[in-house]
């Protein structure tokens, strides 16, 4: 297994080098150094001479991918993109274009991301993985049909109704919990709870939907009709057999998400004014703060490919006859 | 202790309710809904009776005299001579103090002495340096300003200047030494020094500096004496330093009190001058701007070391003032926190000033000694509806009004007067409504060959499409009434403008009131410029080309109304829409035929708006640096500018900026828009709320009856707990049905019949 990481990991630095080429021909398209500059001085006049110094210091005066007035290999190391690429490699994001430390503010950020992100995707799947499971035990019935509608009206009603309506209700109207805000540690939970609740509820269309396509898959193998047969009562069935053997497809199915958890939503954050990593990246596009969306986009790459090899790690755990070679 | 008797009151409170109302049948089903509301209690950490469930505030902070407020995007920087953002100056202005203020109810806009004993003395002089009669002031070569300080300002407490023995005690910092540090308010020793003269000059010495990207830089280079030629001495000596050290602007101090500017001198510790050139009345202005603000070296020196920067501890997010209040915590994604500077010095409330319609309350807390509040707390609200839902319970002591509560906080009678509706009166709420020293501004290119020029022709069509876009209409629509069609570049409250004096060429006076032109008017204009009904002379219609950075959906409304202004004369409007970068970039280069754009006044001087139109500002003449984006150039407006400028506020320069605003009106340069009118609600328990748009540091002069403001939040947000018995109670019974359906299902027995088939 080690030798199929180190061989994974190897791949990932062609993929990583192509992300970055698109995101700074991308970027760059859209945005000139000049444009930047008027951006984050953020004068009224903004002169030449402000504009040049500016790119100078912070390396935006170097060309984009080839440099004509270098020699030798100079011409493509001395550019912006070889320079901020070896940077990115050694995860040194620098400053962002407005001077702020880009690693200090991804740390202080990523804990509220978190502090919503988990607990949703944690007690989504628990929630989502019991009614599933409750369906499929009353698979046929009216209970069956009532929650498969209600899992197509949420799958079809938008985040942001979820969102608005819960604070409407749940704090406008019965004042149980704040409207918005966040606070670190125990005093932070009343803050946390209507989020969690909404980002539950909202997937739980989905998830509802998934688990129980796989479960009911498994309900119709010959290995639970032995369960069956050997007198097993139904929960037992459930919860021995088609719960374990469904969990592969499940698992295999979240654990690409998991790293990527810390990048926070930008909608939930926003309206619930949780101070996490959801709009860090938005919020450096609109102001052309190319400092950072260089760094946001290549942690977003290096968590996805993590979140595929973790993938492939979790089928070898939880199905024993996949080998990794 | 507490945190039991609320649980246990909690645990009673729902027993009783549950069998007053029969909602359980059995003892099992109480006991679980008892310990799930417990649960629920103890994690909201409250109990019913508390009625705070949803104070979004920890109890730490949620008494005393705390202000709550909001801002809706976070601050980038904190440094004063970097800082020119009207978000960031509401947390600066309450930090720095520059040597000017304006006063706070006095209208017009009058200047006050705020770090000084008075007001700066200003000398003329000639070229060879001797001073000038007043009298002969107008052919000054330079102006020199005289600053005297107040000898009781003190700097906040800071480790800057903390001291051990005779060595600043945090100015070689180590990583060791931060272990324990996160923010500038962990340092274990701080200490204070009074404000120098030297504190100032070396506040001008930074804006000179080119690495620190000082906005002002450029303009002040015109006008003070040596700025430019030690802006070049320090910027080039820096970048060696930078060079040969391989440092960055961010961790490299450079000492820039061993280089002197010419123009600029301390006496001593409380005096010192700033000598400018020419004469710029206009100066004083500047000196009320947090650009002008004192720095202390040792500041400047603390912050450039590396185990700061690390961690995001920098002059740009950790200020140093004298002002009322200093940063006590810099969350710029979430929350913002100043508290009472403990040395801020002998400021009182203003006892005079107040304009005679003004409600005299205002005068209440007259002579007191200023900070009336502790401490202010202001979050960040992107989204506009927690932030009204937030004020409305009582948990923001202002709000401004989006267009979506408009129509839920004010009413608009038939004549445009505005009132709160019942619902915000009834909750004690009240309201200011200003109009803000603003334009908003749809501009011709005048290099344009059809709607530039300055023929009579030209004047016509622009002043026909002047009377066809009518601004009232889209007050009205898009602005629920909140701003005035603009008759001129001046706003309202700044020196030159006059109410009665209307524009002539958009307005008329019929029946004693002043109102558009009609639109035959306006055709009648078009055809006198050779545009009959909106034709060309070859018949095709006149098709003009409207370049704007307004792309979004929202939009597309604005631009349509635009469009059917114009189709009103016959004209073809086209709409080139694109991101901003792409806009400004073709606005710079002349490159647009018709634009939308604004202008903020920096001070209540009609220099600050009339500069929009002088041709030597016109964007095609610098290149694009020019803040004429019109690219006006009329000679007679020009000589007239030259003229305005170096006059002081008086009958003569009243007289030459009506002369230019009413060329400018016969030119018609601009349609001249809109001036927005700001609204803000605000709870009654919030004292001294006066409008002055120009004034940054006014959180000084606010006060709380903190009393009131607790009993209404307790009133505003009690629980509802029946939806909580009512979700518990269908979650019970729901379970009886499964349970008794699965029972069944595990009972049922497979029948074979005798033929072997199950039934």
């Amino acid at each position: 297994m080690f030798a199929y990481i180190v061989r994974r990991v190897l791949y990932a630095v062609p993929i990583l080098i192509g992300v970055n080429f698109i995101t700074f021909a991308l970027f760059f398209m859209v945005n000139t150094p000049d444009d930047m500059a008027r951006a984050q001085l953020g004068a009224k006049q903004t002169t030449p001479e402000m504009i040049a110094a500016w790119k100078q210091e912070r390396g935006y005066d170097k060309p984009l991918f080839v440099n004509l007035e270098a020699e030798g290999v100079a011409q493509i190391t001395d550019t912006l993109f070889t320079q901020e690429s070896i940077k990115l490699f050694k995860f040194e994001f620098g400053q962002s274009d407005a001077g702020r430390q880009i690693s200090a503010d991804i740390y202080e950020r990523m804990w509220p991301s978190l502090a919503i992100a988990l607990p949703t995707f944690i007690l989504g799947l628990l929630t989502a993985i019991s009614v599933a499971l409750l369906v499929v035990l009353f698979r046929g019935t009216v209970l069956d049909t009532a929650t498969m509608m209600l899992a197509v009206t949420i799958m079809s009603i938008s985040g942001l109704f979820y969102i608005i309506a819960g604070q409407v209700l749940f704090s406008k109207l019965w004042h149980w919990v704040p409207i918005s805000g966040y606070q670190p540690g125990i005093e932070g939970i009343k803050f946390l709870i209507l989020p969690i609740l909404i980002g539950v509820f909202a997937g739980l269309g989905t998830g509802i939907r998934w688990y129980r396509s796989i479960f009911l898959e498994e309900m119709n193998k010959d290995y639970i009709r032995t369960a069956r047969a050997k007198g097993l009562d139904e929960i037992k069935v459930l919860f021995r057999h088609v719960l374990r053997n469904g969990m592969l497809p499940i698992l295999t199915g979240v654990v690409v998400v998991i790293p990527t958890l810390f990048m926070g939503s930008l909608i939930m954050e926003s309206f619930f004014g949780i101070p996490g990593l959801g709009s860090y990246t938005i919020d450096a596009i609109n102001a052309q703060d190319f400092g950072i969306v260089k760094a946001m986009v290549f942690i977003g790459s290096v968590l996805y490919i993590l979140g595929l090899v973790l993938t492939d790690i979790s089928y070898t755990i939880f199905d024993p006859r996949v080998k990794l070679s | 202790m507490e945190l039991q008797s609320r649980m246990a009151s909690a645990v009673l409170r729902q027993k009783t309710d549950i069998s007053d109302t029969g909602r359980s049948n059995t003892g099992t089903d109480v006991f679980g809904v008892v310990v799930l509301f417990a649960l629920l209690s103890f994690m909201l950490n409250v109990s019913p009776a508390s009625a705070d469930w949803n104070n979004p505030y920890p109890a730490s902070i949620s008494s005393g005299k705390t202000l709550y407020s909001t801002f809706s995007s976070p601050p980038k920087h904190l440094d004063p001579v970097v800082s020119y953002n009207s978000n960031e100056w509401s947390f600066l202005s309450q930090i720095y103090e520059p040597p000017l203020q304006y006063h706070y109810f006095k209208r017009p806009y009058a200047l006050q002495p705020l770090t000084l004993d008075q007001m700066p003395e200003i000398f003329y002089l000639a070229n060879d340096g001797h001073s000038l009669d007043q009298s002969e002031q107008a052919n000054a070569a330079y102006t020199e300003y005289h600053f005297h300080l107040k000898q009781d300002v003190r700097f906040q407490p800071h480790p800057a200047f903390a001291k051990q023995g005779e060595q600043f005690r945090y100015h070689s910092l180590s990583e060791e030494d931060l272990l324990e540090i996160e923010s500038i308010n962990d340092f274990q020793f701080t200490a204070s020094r009074n404000l120098r003269a030297e504190d100032y000059v070396y506040a001008i010495k930074r804006m000179a500096l080119r690495q620190n990207h000082s906005p002002i830089l450029d303009t002040m280079k015109q006008y003070i004496v040596g700025l430019d030629e030690f802006s070049d001495e320090v910027t080039n000596a820096y970048q060696q330093l930078l060079q040969d050290a391989g440092a960055t602007v961010k961790n490299r101090y450079f000492d820039l009190n061993a280089y002197p500017i010419d123009g600029v001198k301390v006496y001593s510790d409380f005096h010192f001058s700033i000598r400018i050139r020419g004469v710029y009345p206009q100066f004083l202005y500047w000196l009320t701007m947090n650009f002008f603000a004192p720095i202390p070296w040792e500041a400047d020196k603390f912050y450039k070391q590396q185990v700061l920067v690390e961690r995001n501890i920098t002059l740009d997010t950790s200020p140093v003032g004298t002002g009322p209040f200093y940063l006590a915590e810099n969350n710029p994604n979430q929350v913002m926190k100043l508290k009472k500077n403990p040395n801020f010095h002998a400021e009182y409330f203003p006892q005079d000033g107040l304009p005679e319609d003004a409600d005299p309350t205002l005068l209440n807390d007259a002579g007191k000694q200023l900070p009336l509040i502790d401490e202010a707390v202001y979050t960040l609200e992107k989204e506009s509806v927690p932030l009204w839902n937030k004020f409305l319970q009582g948990y923001y002591d202002a709000s401004g009004v989006s267009s979506e509560s408009f129509d839920q906080a004010v009413s608009v009678s038939g004549g445009g007067d505005m009132s709160l509706t019942p619902q915000m009166q009834q909750k004690g709420i009240q309201f200011i409504n200003a109009i803000q020293p603003t334009i908003f501004y749809f501009g011709f290119n005048m290099a344009d060959p059809v709607v530039g020029g300055y023929s009579e022709k030209q004047q016509k069509l622009r002043q026909a499409i002047s009377i066809a876009i009518n601004y009232e209409e889209y007050i009205s629509i898009f602005l629920n009434g909140r701003g005035i069609a603009a008759q001129g570049p001046i706003p309202p409250g700044i020196f030159g403008f006059d109410q009665k004096r209307f524009n002539a060429y958009v307005y008329e006076e019929k029946e004693a009131r002043v109102q558009r032109k009609t639109i035959e008017m306006a055709k009648k204009l078009l055809a006198e410029a050779g545009y009959p009904d909106g034709k060309q002379s070859d018949g095709t219609p006149l098709k003009l080309f409207y370049d704007t950075a307004a792309t979004g959906p929202d939009s597309q409304s604005q631009l349509n109304w635009y469009r059917k202004q114009f189709a009103k004369l016959g004209i073809e409007l086209v709409i080139r829409a694109t991101d901003y970068n792409r806009f400004q970039s073709k606005v710079r280069g002349a490159k647009v035929q018709l634009f939308s754009w604004g202008w903020n006044a920096d001070y209540p001087d009609p220099e600050n708006f009339l500069f929009l139109l002088y041709g030597g500002n016109a964007a095609i003449h610098t290149n694009g640096a020019g803040i004429n984006s019109a690219n006006y150039d009329n000679p007679e407006f020009n000589q007239l500018f030259q003229q305005m400028k170096r006059l002081p506020n008086g009958e003569e320069r009243l007289k030459i900026v009506q002369q230019m605003v009413e060329i400018a009106r016969k030119d018609s340069p601009w349609v001249w828009g809109f001036h927005p009118k700001a609204l803000a609600l605000y709870h009654s328990w919030l004292q001294n709320v006066w409008p002055n748009p120009l004034a940054n540091n006014t959180l000084k002069y606010r006060n709380l009856d903190v009393q009131q403001r607790s009993d209404k939040q307790l009133e505003w947000n009690k629980p509802v707990l029946w939806p909580i018995g009512l979700v518990l109670l269908l979650l019970v019974v729901s379970v009886y049905p499964l349970v008794r359906g699965y029972e069944k299902r595990q009972q049922a027995k497979i029948r074979v019949s005798k033929k072997g088939v199950a039934h």
